[in-house]
């Protein structure tokens, strides 16, 4: 008997109407009102009213859209590259093997020197690796394990992890034998989920962080503050991409919502919008003019979507290839697409003309990290079976 | 009672949201297929030469290839 609540029961005039009667505690607008049950009720059918023709206005924008990109669909890219040569034969090898990892690598990052690189596994070690000699210079080790992202800073000074801990730290880079690498982390940005990729801007000053919470996020490196939040996925970010430094600030992100998503840096606010695949986005990487980028998805495809026409231009794909592609970078021309799958090999698109022009083996688990040197002489990947390949 | 108008409320928000964002994306100016596609394959052309992927860099010139080693006649 003690633990039923009443309802206080409040007789009074009517907020809406000015009738007397049983009043109800209402909220519009975040302001509380008492409206009787009558006036309760045709708020309820306004609000309803209101919220079918917000999704009719929805639906109506959509197929305006999916009508002004038709339009300007006259020809596809592969038949305006039918006068483009045809590319000759491949050879690709594999030739360094960065060995030294215990477990998945699922991050890499070329430094700018052309030369160094930092890798990130899942048993929590991040290693900084010279690509000519395969010496190890760096080794730290996160207090997490699945380090998802890591990245090198511009200046080559630092570098940026993060994974399940749901930051992204910092780590100065040091040749002082006696200095704890470790000691002088610094932990700058904070979700409410995994890390998923880090990247820094033209400078060491600025990181931009994609998530598992669904959002992106801009940080100042110093403080650890905030600069920007991106909101708008509808589900875990997985990868991001900044636009070349010439064509401003923008960057594109894509996610589980099977989204790829651009963004203006300055504003928070999504620019366009772009969603053809059939799975989750697992990487995505500008073309080199910075017009174009390209996606590689679950759904075991790759596609080029232009942003000045506003839709997908190119899909990379073939019956034989079934398993999810984890990571595409171009070359530097933007002529070759290299795109790492989860069935262990890379494969080379043609990106002009949508064939593939090389497949290479050589790993022995799924393919999860793969990106092309600054100066574009190699291309690193790496792996499940705990190795890092440089292939030239 | 005053639940359901805070959740309908919501929907309201985010629907309005979703409005508001596909104006902006509705009203951004767009060129033809065939010149992005034009402008793509000018960009490679350009940068084709300097591709060491695509064409091919010597030996010499590429830290990453096995340089061959000289040989005392």
């Amino acid at each position: 008997m003690c633990d039923q609540t009443f309802l206080a029961v409040v007789f009074g005039p009517c907020d809406k109407c000015s009738k007397e009667k049983p009043l109800r505690a209402v909220y519009i607008k975040s302001e509380q009102l008492s409206y009787c049950s009558l006036c309760v009720e045709m708020v309820w059918l306004h609000e309803n009213e209101t919220l079918a023709s917000l999704k009719n206005e929805a639906e109506t924008l959509k197929g305006k859209l999916e009508e002004e990109r038709a339009k300007l669909h006259d020809v596809e890219l592969h038949q305006v590259a039918e006068r483009v040569e045809a590319l000759g034969q491949f050879v690709m090898k594999t030739r360094r093997t960065l060995k030294g990892h215990g477990n998945k690598v699922l991050c890499m990052d070329w430094c700018k020197d052309k030369r160094r690189i930092v890798s990130s596994s899942q048993d929590g070690k991040v290693i900084v690796w010279d690509s000519f000699t395969t010496n190890k210079e760096h080794a730290v080790t996160m207090p997490c394990t699945w380090v998802m992202a890591c990245a090198y800073a511009p200046s080559g000074c630092a570098i940026a992890c993060g994974g399940l801990d749901n930051k992204c730290s910092v780590y100065p880079l040091t040749f002082d034998k006696n200095e704890n690498m470790a000691a002088k982390k610094k932990s700058v940005a904070m979700h409410t989920n995994y890390l998923s990729a880090c990247s820094f801007t033209n400078s060491d000053m600025q990181i931009l962080t994609a998530s598992g919470d669904g959002t992106c996020a801009l940080w100042d490196v110093e403080s650890g503050q905030l600069l920007q939040s991106f909101h708008g996925h509808g589900a875990d970010v997985l990868c991001l991409d900044l636009a070349p430094s010439e064509t401003g600030n923008t960057f594109v992100s894509g996610g589980c919502d099977k989204k790829a998503m651009v963004w203006d840096m300055r504003s928070g606010q999504c620019i366009q919008s772009f969603e053809t695949h059939d799975s989750d986005i697992n990487s995505v990487r500008y073309y080199p003019s910075g017009d174009a980028f390209a996606s590689g998805s679950d759904d075991a495809t790759c596609r080029l979507y232009d942003l000045r026409a506003d839709r997908e231009v190119a899909i990379y794909s073939k019956e034989s290839i079934i398993f999810g592609a984890s990571s595409v970078d171009f070359s530097l021309s933007g002529r070759l697409l290299f795109a790492g799958y989860n069935d262990y090999t890379i494969n080379v698109w043609d990106v002009l003309k949508g064939s593939r022009v090389s497949i290479l083996f050589g790993h022995e688990n799924r393919v999860s990290t793969l990106r092309v040197s600054p100066d574009g002489t190699a291309f690193c990947s790496g792996s499940w079976d705990h190795t890092l390949r440089v292939s030239a | 009672m005053s639940g359901k108008t805070a959740s309908t409320t919501n929907n309201i928000a985010q629907a309005r949201r979703t409005v508001q964002q596909l104006r902006i994306e509705a009203s951004i100016e767009r060129i033809k297929v065939s010149k992005a596609s034009a402008d793509l394959m000018l960009y490679c052309e350009e940068h084709a030469k300097k591709d060491p992927l695509l064409v091919g860099i010597p030996a010499s010139e590429n830290p990453f290839k096995d340089k061959k080693t000289c040989i005392l006649l």
